[in-house]
């Protein structure tokens, strides 16, 4: 009885989905003040259905109602019940559930947090956020519903949740990525809001900045969780594999990244509208091809969800009604977007028109490389893949140049740096970055590397970059430092480039000094591994919640100081039978220890792998700082005051307009 | 003429969507193996059933051998499983399985509950001859015609619509070419 009644929360939740999308409309075309108002009732209604079909569909997994097909399939009665839980979102049907009730807390949040909007805008957003949930829902009720029974003859056990799955970063990467994509959902569409009433100032930039913000620093750290569990849980060391489905999540960051910088751009200089308005489009759009790429089977990937055509034609169907209307809205009506200021070459404006148009290069680049496979497969030249050389060739030199201007942007001003202002700003910052570039390597390792040069100078140039730029704006007229004077939304940019500087750093220093060695090893033996000595002392065999296993005893030291005790394990999971490779990893701030182990040899003896990766905690870190930096800006006080002036100032210019009609 | 411009995203759109429509009735699964046109290597392995003796690529009798490598850790497999039992009646073909990295019992008590549609089903636990022939996870399908020869594998769950397509016109082939080599 309970998954029918989440079947039918769901059903109810689309029927509330398809009012908001019509009934707001209406009342904007007839300007009927009660319909108008009605769109935020019906948003609260399509959140509360979807939130209780969700937490109906948990409740059946925590009481292993085995007659539920996807539960039969996902969980079983010998799962610990944090991974019950988890596992709703462990496969397709029920991570579609996640993703539409992602979708309704957005819309519900931004039909509480919008009282200081235009009530006109504000209907027109929700009612496109409406129709985005219309789309979605129906695809999961359609083609994916997780509620489907296995009747009369259920099975007594589940299948169990996948071993892969059954991990702490699995419990929350989903949600985090998923509030991710869809929040970009909240930039598109007020996007559309815009160009539907031709009205594309400013104010809808101001308005949407906060939420794309916020999506985007979801979508950071959901990918930054995704990769971190990439690395400890697949057991290779590996930390990114430009995997389809890795890009299917990196591409729309790129989008959005450059679409928060455009929002800027339009909201403070009013300028850059045609940008702004494209990257909104684009970005979302990539959201939807991604999850058409992964839930449609056309590209193969590691972890691409169960594969039925049927569902990749409805995707590709809905991502052309969403993609090819708001295209088509935007060549028909963004005809009297004018971008009247000036700005000159030394300025702002432009190293974020560089920034921006680095990133939609780099965007392209990859979604190319993503899509070349099924290119040439759809020319009938034959089955090719793409692999890492290729991103990285391209990638790579890419943000070296972004970076660059990254460390020029927040140093100039706004349409025109003053004469001599940029190099008195940039020669400090230039001369020392390179000099701890090239120091560096010398330090580290004792001999000079390309690659940690260029990596340190850039990093160290991005951080100094923003630290001075949050010193002049600390700087008082006495001279003083006042740095309470600094605003939110200032630091969380500087938060958030030092994130990146963060990462590339990790990046840098991985990719130049790590160290991986393959062994057998009998208990007893030892290896050095970059300074430290490991140690075997053979195995021991114990017993999970739900697997059995064998785990590997390794002693570490260092100069002969022990440092830790790593316990590496091979699992058998009793309901799936699938060995699992669990690494052991000793983390610290400089370096981690990673040690796998492979296959049992004869006597005792394992096979091993052993890595020394330094810095590789930084990687995942500088994510957080992204997404840290977003939070800061979001709270900034300047959102909340300055809406309501704009909103006096729409006021006086629509009763302008209203006069001269 | 700016106003032209403003459709060059949406044309661009267009024929990405054209292409991705093209790409859903694409296999990314029909893989190639390098296996094609080669000959089915030797083995020595049980069978499920009689696990006491080896059987090698002569015991597989039949002109055309359908090899299926399947598992119970595979859920896939399950769902191939019913497919598997309607093919196993086509005269033309005889149908072997090869138990891929798989618990004995785990299989055995699969066979009884599902029905068992192969003529015997190899227990390769170590997956030695998966790794031989290239075996990328389960299930696969390799068809081997009256020569020993390896002709075809096929990687994901057989149904209707993928028998029709994929497996039917080779059989056909396959009959022709053995009628030639007859006459």
């Amino acid at each position: 009885m309970i998954p029918e009644l989440g079947h039918f929360a769901l059903i109810i939740g689309l029927a509330f989905a398809l009012c908001l999308s019509i009934v707001p409309l209406i009342g904007v075309a007839q300007n009927n003040q009660q319909l108008i108002n009605s769109a935020k009732p019906l948003s609260f209604g399509l959140f509360l259905f979807v939130a209780i079909s969700i937490f109906l569909l948990g409740y059946s997994f925590t009481i292993d109602d085995f007659s539920v097909k996807y539960i039969a399939g996902h969980s079983n009665s010998l799962l610990p019940y944090y991974y019950k839980i988890s596992a709703v979102w462990g496969g397709h049907e029920g991570s579609m559930l996640l993703w539409v009730f992602a979708l309704t807390c957005w819309t519900f949040a931004v039909s509480v947090f919008s009282k200081q909007l235009e009530k006109e805008f504000v209907a027109r957003v929700l009612a496109i956020m409406g129709m985005i949930a219309v789309g979605f829902i129906l695809f999961t009720v359609l083609t994916s519903n997780p509620f489907e029974r296995l009747l009369p003859n259920f099975p007594l056990e589940g299948r169990d949740l996948n071993p892969l799955l059954q991990d702490f970063g699995l419990i929350i990467h989903p949600p985090m990525l998923y509030m991710g994509y869809v929040g970009f959902s909240v930039a598109f569409a007020f996007a559309i809001a815009a160009l539907m009433a031709g009205k594309m100032d400013a104010a809808w930039a101001r308005w949407s900045r906060p939420w794309t913000v916020a999506a985007w620093s979801f979508l950071s750290v959901g990918i930054a969780l995704g990769s971190w569990w990439a690395y400890y849980e697949l057991g290779w060391g590996g930390w990114w594999f430009w995997d389809p489905v890795e890009n299917a999540s990196f591409l729309p960051w790129l989008a959005g990244t450059a679409l928060i910088h455009a929002l800027a751009v339009t909201e403070q200089r009013n300028t850059f509208k045609h940008w702004t308005l494209l990257l909104a489009i684009f970005t979302f759009s990539l959201v939807l091809l991604g999850a058409f790429l992964v839930r449609s089977g056309v590209i193969t990937s590691v972890h691409s969800f169960a594969v039925d055509p049927e569902r990749g034609i409805y995707l590709l169907v809905f991502l052309a009604i969403a993609v090819g209307g708001a295209l088509t809205l935007y060549a028909l009506r963004a005809t009297n977007v004018s971008s009247p200021s000036r700005f000159t070459l030394y300025s702002r404006e432009s190293a974020i028109l560089v920034a921006m148009s680095i990133l939609v290069t780099a965007t392209v680049t990859i979604l190319l490389g993503t899509l070349y496979p099924l290119i040439i497969d759809a020319m009938g030249m034959g089955k090719i893949s793409v692999g890492a050389p290729y991103f990285n060739a391209v990638f790579v030199p890419m943000m070296i140049a972004l970076f660059l201007f990254m460390g020029v942007g927040p140093l100039t001003r706004w349409k025109k740096a003053r004469k001599g202002e940029l190099s008195k700003h940039l020669n400090g910052t230039s001369i020392f970055s390179v000099l701890f570039g090239a120091a560096w390597p010398f330090i580290f390792a004792g001999e000079f590397s390309l690659s940690a040069f260029i990596g340190m100078t850039l990093g160290c140039w991005i951080v100094l970059a923003v630290l001075k730029d949050v010193f002049n704006n600390a700087k008082q007229a006495d001279g003083s430092l006042k740095f309470s004077a600094v605003p939110l939304n200032h630091i969380g940019m500087a938060v958030a480039h030092a994130g990146i500087a963060i990462t590339v750093i990790g990046v840098t220093m991985v990719s130049t000094y790590e160290n991986e060695i393959n062994v057998k090893m009998a208990p007893g033996e030892s290896v050095n591994l970059s300074g430290y000595t490991i140690e075997f002392d053979g195995t021991k065999n114990i017993l999970g919640p739900n697997y059995s296993a064998i785990q590997g005893q390794l002693k570490v030291s260092i100069d002969g100081e022990f440092v830790t005790l790593l316990k590496p394990e091979l699992r058998t999971y009793k309901v799936q039978r699938m060995g699992m490779t669990e690494a052991a990893i000793h983390t610290n701030v400089w370096r981690d220890i990673y040690v796998a182990l492979g296959d049992p040899l004869e006597t005792n003896s394992w096979s091993m792998r052993l890595y020394y990766k330094p810095f590789i905690v930084w990687i995942w870190s500088g994510g957080f700082f992204m997404a840290l930096g977003g939070f800061l800006a979001i709270l900034s006080k300047r959102y909340r005051k300055r809406v309501l002036v704009t909103e006096q100032k729409l006021k006086q210019s629509t009763s302008a307009v209203l006069k001269e009609a | 003429m700016k106003s032209i411009i403003r459709f060059i995203p949406l044309i661009l759109f267009i024929l990405l969507g054209v292409l991705l429509y093209r790409g859903l009735f694409l296999n990314p699964q029909a893989m190639p193996s390098a296996m094609i046109g080669k000959p089915l290597p030797n083995f020595q392995l049980p069978t499920l059933k009689a696990t006491d003796q080896l059987f090698g690529r002569d015991d597989l009798k039949g002109n055309i051998v359908l090899l299926n490598v399947w598992a119970t850790w595979c859920i896939q497999c399950k769902y191939e499983h019913p497919y598997l039992l309607e093919i196993a009646l086509d005269p033309r073909i005889k149908l072997y399985g090869l138990n891929f990295t798989d618990d004995l019992n785990a299989a055995l008590s699969w066979l009884k509950q599902y029905k068992d549609p192969y003529v015997f089903s190899l227990f390769d636990e170590q997956g030695a001859l998966g790794l031989d022939i290239g075996v990328f996870g389960a299930p696969e399908t390799f068809v081997i015609d009256h020569t020993g020869i390896i002709r075809k594998r096929f990687a994901g769950p057989i149904n209707n619509v993928v028998w029709k397509e994929e497996f039917l016109p080779l059989i056909k082939t396959l009959e022709i070419e053995m009628a030639n080599g007859a006459s």
